[in-house]
């Protein structure tokens, strides 16, 4: 039998709006995935440190406060730092089209905006994981 | 003549035997049932059999109890709706810009929109706030920034709204202190701070302090204000948020009241007359796409408040029975695909609230499902709401709808069903205790995800997103650019700030404010004022309350 596959959401910042994040956790949750909520107001470091510890496949980070492009870097960084090179990050929310091919050059998976449908999410980081292959 | 209700019932009764099954013979409706946006089933069509349960006094005249047809007794005729565009970015002096742009375009009041730090109680320079500052709103620490937000705008002239709740008791102490070193007299002073947590812990979650703290704030802005403020709205109880939470219409109504009987019993617990009080008390809701289903709620929302106010608290002045709100078109309902349809979508709702009698509003940007509104779609919602007020004529008319079978139905079909969530409330232990156990996070959680699988199903059709889809690409936007000097311009102004503080007065008054944060008899605004009278940041209170009060964690429901 194959393993769940295992997914952090998290709100990195001061942002609150946690509408699309808590719409997608319940999605992968009845998609029969692993899912762990952070809750809000959290920092890259707990974020990463969360997603390791989990020992997850995907990090899932919501953000409505258009600091995309101050805590993807981040996070990328401490990443690289502590040698993690097999996290999926993708990210969601309301961001301008020219941060979304940023964020994608910087290597985020990607990028699930307001419209994107709820089954559209799970074949997306389904076929991200099945690509990635086994760890 | 005048037909009997049982004689127009058998009437409808023969036509759906005949005209309308002889038709369906030929032609099926579109579905089989047919529900409003918050799934309230309709009916084919209404009669005045259906106002059977609609007591012709509950109707009644506009400002007049229970005040369904809207406040006042003249409404647009005398003046139209405030016109009140949000903004807010980068430093005081930058969103002043926008300010008097907006007032140059005929606005008519001022509402303010502060970034994520101010809003959390963080000053610019705290770790937190890095990326942030002046992003999503604009930046405000001390004083000496509010001065140059409202530099230059006649504070008795234009009503400014100040949107934003956990920090809001700091906020409206900057805006006395400066009001005061103007020389206004703040017994003419008018304008709106929002400062309602409640709703925060339910749906916008913007909060510092856990909630029994929280409130008593927003009691200590209460009760000052109806003693120093005469004119001023001391917070504006809002659905808005809880409604673009993922809300249905009908929680939003019900759910908002509850706060408000909240907010009165706190109040009032002080020994606070509710008629001292409940005339500056203000709302928000927010305008959906469902054209009818909106203005019955807003009316359905008037009724029942004016009940509310009189069979629960007594209220004997009019004036505390009425209910006055603000509205805004719905964010949520914005789409990025084909995004210059937004326009429309946003003139349709505001068409709505102008119907449902709103005596403000703000129409989104058209640009919103991208970033913070540029000027450019800041005017054309300005114009969409000035085609309304000076083209249509819906304004010389008071309540064109009331009388609808249709809409007086659903109205009482809305204050039905309002009082049943409220009661249900009250059974189970009232607003606070329901906050701290997720039970309307839950309902507003639920609700989003029907709507995501709607959307998805295309049950619920999103224009450029489910229908019509139309693969050409969209022109170029030109979104909002972030100034990146925002932060360092502002920090400077921060520390400028900090260097002219007078330590030992500082200590004092942090000392003095712990004080009376300890002791609930006392109202913490008097001593807030001094403080920011005397430089302190908002960091500097908020701080030195986080070591009484600790800071409030949700456990997230999904």
């Amino acid at each position: 039998m194959t393993q769940p596959i295992r997914v952090l959401l998290a709100k990195v910042g001061l942002d609150g709006h946690d509408r699309g994040v808590r719409v997608v956790a319940r999605t992968l949750r009845d998609a029969g995935m692993d899912v762990i909520y952070t809750g809000l107001h959290r920092t890259p470091e707990e974020v990463v440190n969360a997603a390791i510890q989990e020992d997850v496949d995907i990090l899932g980070v919501s953000l409505l406060s258009g600091v995309q492009m101050t805590v993807f870097p981040k996070i990328f960084k401490l990443l690289a730092e502590k040698g993690v090179d097999d996290l999926i990050i993708v990210a969601g929310g309301v961001m301008p089209d020219e941060d979304v091919a940023e964020l994608k050059k910087m290597g985020v998976a990607e990028v699930m905006l307001q419209d994107t449908p709820p089954d559209a999410i799970v074949k997306s980081l389904t076929a991200l994981v099945t690509a990635r292959g086994p760890r | 003549m005048n037909k009997t209700i049982e004689q127009i019932r058998a009437e409808e009764k023969d036509w759906e035997a005949n005209e309308v099954a002889q038709f369906l013979k030929k032609q099926a409706e579109r579905k089989k049932e047919f529900f409003t946006l918050g799934d309230i089933p309709v009916k084919r069509t209404y009669t005045a059999a259906d106002l059977e349960n609609t007591p012709v006094e509950d109707i009644g005249l506009p400002g007049r109890y229970p005040f369904t047809r809207g406040p006042y007794p003249t409404m647009y005729r005398s003046r139209p709706w405030t016109m009140r565009q949000i903004a807010g970015f980068g430093t005081g002096e930058d969103t002043n810009v926008r300010f008097k742009f907006l007032i140059a375009q005929g606005q008519t009041g001022i509402s303010t929109d502060f970034d994520m730090p101010t809003l959390m109680g963080y000053d610019s320079d705290h770790p937190m706030s890095e990326g942030e500052v002046g992003r999503e709103g604009v930046a405000i620490d001390t004083l000496a920034d509010m001065e140059a937000l409202l530099d230059g705008i006649d504070l008795e002239k234009i009503s400014v709204s100040l949107t934003i709740n956990p920090t809001a008791w700091i906020l409206l102490a900057m805006y006395i202190v400066l009001a005061e070193k103007r020389g206004y007299d703040l017994n003419k002073l008018s304008g709106t701070v929002q400062a309602d947590i409640l709703k925060e812990y339910m749906a916008q979650k913007e909060y510092i302090y856990p909630v029994a703290p929280s409130v008593r704030i927003v009691r200590d802005i209460i009760t000052h204000c109806a003693k120093t403020m005469k004119r001023y709205n001391p917070i504006n109880i809002s659905g808005y948020h809880i409604s673009e939470a993922g809300s249905s219409p009908l929680h939003e109504a019900a759910f908002t009241l509850a706060n408000l009987i909240a907010y009165v019993e706190e109040v009032t617990k002080t020994g606070m007359h509710v008629d001292e009080f409940a005339p500056r008390l203000a709302f928000f809701f927010v305008c959906q796409a469902d054209f009818f289903e909106e203005i019955a709620k807003f009316r359905a929302l008037r009724r029942c408040y004016a009940k509310i106010m009189k069979e629960r608290f007594g209220a004997k002045n009019p004036e505390s029975m009425r209910l006055r709100f603000h509205c805004q078109t719905a964010a949520a309902s914005l789409t990025k695909p084909q995004y210059m349809i937004n326009v429309v979508r946003t003139g349709m709702q505001a068409l709505a609230a102008v119907l449902g009698g709103c005596q403000s509003l703000h129409t989104n940007g058209y640009d919103e499902a991208f970033a913070i509104p540029t000027e450019d779609a800041m005017r054309m919602a300005l114009r969409t709401q000035q085609i309304i007020a000076e083209e249509t004529n819906v304004t010389q008319v008071i309540d064109p709808l009331g009388g609808s079978y249709f809409v007086e139905s659903l109205t009482t079909e809305y204050e039905n069903r309002i009082f049943e969530i409220i009661k249900e409330i009250d059974e189970r232990g009232g607003a606070i205790k329901l906050m701290e156990e997720g039970w309307f996070q839950k309902h507003i959680a639920d609700f989003a995800y029907e709507t995501a699988l709607r959307k998805q199903s295309g049950e619920k059709p999103v224009i450029g997103v489910n229908r019509f889809v139309d693969g050409t690409p969209d022109p170029e936007i030109h979104t909002h650019p972030y100034d990146k000097t925002t932060a360092e311009r502002q920090i400077a102004r921060t520390k400028r700030v900090r260097a002219g503080q007078d330590p030992k007065v500082m200590a004092a008054l942090l000392e003095k404010l712990k004080a009376v944060a300890k002791d609930e008899s006392q109202n913490i605004m008097p001593v807030t004022i001094e403080l920011v009278r005397a430089g302190a940041t908002m960091g500097d209170l908020v701080e030195t309350l986080r070591t009484i009060w600790g800071t409030y964690r949700e456990t997230p429901v999904y």
